[in-house]
């Protein structure tokens, strides 16, 4: 398909440009996230076109972590945050009247910046438990089938088809953070937020995770959270730069790290701050 | 330059000869102190289990002659008879034991991860501060109230009360404990539990919960042990029974009771058999603590 062409197609110059191919997946308008009395994202609209790759870069403390988590309606899960403003998910606002937080997450999948396997669960409980809590739950051959393509999709399956009954806190940590993925990959989600999912791994292992983003990218829409301004240039077809809660620019990648339009934005890439 | 290194190669100066023996007194002194420190903490440490350990030589002493095959199968004989038991009391006692756990644990499990999930509220607060005072009420006050409501108004004792009475002793320590393993769960898997579309209360129930399980197991034991000796709150509720009795609405045997009410008669046999009754009611505490050291164990060596 054209997802090569969508993150080279030339940008509309200035910020906040959306990708000029493809459906949008996801649409943010005016969204302000609070904690208390703090002001975290102010008034960021931005879209993320279907089957594509987002990444969110900027410096410590500039709110990213906190945008990517109002996606899935993790953030009103803190004591006294707050959200206002509309994030749309194929049209759907997802912050709408009478729109349960519980289905807004099964659709869209979550992996954190520490592995967080279920350490009382086997391998095989942690991938399938967002499967026992489906509305459909599928039987258990059907399960064992979407276990199996899950650690497959996640690159983990050679490492644990022969102890899926064992304890998932045997595993690595790179492992681990594999297996979380496949455990957000299980139950087909729409849209994956991966808030900086290499940022505790090893380089080997960090390596099989941004192979399995760029594989990803094929059927999901993927937005990632990363400190690792390389890992945004390698994986990403959008790349967004967060500064103090604001969204400074957003542009397919390659043009971002080329010739960024503005200035707070490439002092950053080359390293002025941050 | 040249001045330093001659002085450091050459023969030490005076100053530094008594710098050297300045430090050398020093780490002497410490050492000392240490190793009186050490040792007074030693004393503590048997100081600690030196009652312990001659109560259980003094009740082996007193009442292991009594414990036979007799004592857990037969009922008591009149003074004179000699020989008989307490399996009433024995059996009395568990049934006392599983009444107040199925009373105590639900809502002691329940109250403490309600206090985890809160934390902060006016209520949570509230509830946790009332739970550190019923923790330390007198038993025999919570006897006495048991007595009030629910002996008084059906107007006979029973095995009912009684275990509701040391259940409600068990509450505000299962809560505590409860609340403690609870927070121990990070807070990074509660969040991923809600990620992935669990529910407040699933995530609570299926996640948290079961990743605390083994310390909660602990606490409830422990929680177990605590009240499977307690005197006062059965003298008006379960009232004990010098008959085999299994019925939860009417008086029923226990351990405790029989033992005071042996200790404070003028038989030379019933002592002995209280001293035996003793012995084996320190040894139902024992077993429970040492279900509980076990259900610990195998807490920690879950990770690998």
């Amino acid at each position: 398909m054209s997802r090569r062409d969508a993150a080279s197609a030339p940008a509309t110059d200035g910020t906040a440009a959306a990708p000029t191919s493809s459906t949008v997946r996801i649409a943010v308008a005016e969204l302000n996230a609070y904690f208390g009395a703090v002001h975290a994202v102010r008034h960021v609209s931005v879209d993320l076109a279907d089957r594509s790759v987002t990444a969110i870069i900027g410096p410590s403390g500039c709110g990213k972590s906190t945008f990517l988590r109002c996606l899935n309606r993790m953030h009103e899960t803190v004591p006294t945050a707050r959200v206002d403003g509309r994030v749309l998910l194929d049209g759907y606002d997802i912050y709408g009247e009478g729109i349960s937080p519980v289905a807004v997450r099964r659709q869209v999948g979550m992996v954190f910046q520490r592995p967080t396997p279920f350490p009382t669960m086997s391998i095989r409980e942690n991938v399938a438990a967002g499967l026992v809590i489906a509305d459909k739950r599928p039987s258990g051959n059907a399960t064992d089938e979407i276990i199996e393509r899950a650690l497959k999709r996640a690159a983990l399956w050679d490492e644990v088809r022969d102890r899926l009954k064992t304890s998932a806190t045997g595993l690595s940590g790179g492992q681990q953070q594999r297996l979380c993925i496949a455990r957000a990959l299980a139950t087909d989600p729409e849209v994956l937020l991966l808030d900086e999912p290499t940022a505790s791994l090893d380089p080997i292992s960090t390596q099989k995770v941004e192979e399995l983003i760029y594989e990803l990218r094929t059927d999901v829409t993927v937005v990632i959270v990363t400190h690792n301004l390389q890992q945004a240039a390698r994986v990403s077809d959008q790349t967004a730069f967060f500064l103090g809660g604001e969204l400074i620019e957003v542009a397919p990648t390659e043009t971002m790290f080329t010739s960024p339009s503005d200035e707070r934005t490439e002092s950053y890439i080359t390293g002025r701050f941050g | 330059m040249t001045a330093t290194s001659v002085r450091g190669t050459g023969t030490p100066s005076g100053r530094q000869r008594a710098v050297t023996e300045r430090a050398e007194r020093t780490i002497r002194r410490r050492r000392v102190r240490s190793s009186l420190m050490v040792g007074l903490m030693y004393v503590a440490a048997a100081l600690a289990i030196l009652p312990l350990l001659l109560i259980v030589i003094h009740l082996i002493r007193l009442g292991a002659t009594s414990v036979n095959w007799a004592f857990f199968t037969q009922m008591q004989r009149p003074p004179g008879e000699g020989g008989g038991g307490m399996a009433n009391a024995i059996v009395g006692t568990l049934i006392i034991i599983a009444i107040a756990s199925g009373v105590g644990l639900p809502v002691g499990i329940g109250a403490g991860l309600y206090l985890a999930e809160k934390r902060v509220t006016m209520l949570a607060t509230t509830v946790r501060f009332l739970a550190d005072v019923l923790n330390g009420l007198p038993s025999i006050v919570m006897g006495i109230f048991a007595w009030e409501l629910l002996v008084k108004p059906v107007r006979h004792f029973s095995a009912l009360a009684g275990g509701i009475a040391l259940g409600a002793m068990m509450v505000p320590m299962v809560t505590r404990t409860t609340e403690e393993m609870v927070r121990l769960v990070p807070i990074s898997l509660r969040e991923a539990a809600l990620a992935l579309g669990y529910s407040r209360w699933r995530t609570a129930l299926s996640i948290v919960l079961r990743t605390a399980l083994g310390g909660i197991v602990t606490g409830a034991l422990v929680a177990m042990a605590r009240i499977a000796g307690e005197t006062a709150p059965l003298l008006f509720t379960a009232l004990g029974n010098q008959f085999w009795s299994t019925a939860l609405r009417g008086p029923i045997a226990a351990l405790p009771l029989q033992i005071f009410n042996y200790a404070i008669s003028p038989y030379d046999e019933w002592h002995a058999q209280a001293w035996a009754g003793a012995l084996v009611l320190v040894g139902i505490v024992f077993v429970i603590s040492l279900a509980a050291r076990v259900a610990t164990r195998r807490r920690f060596g879950a990770g690998d």
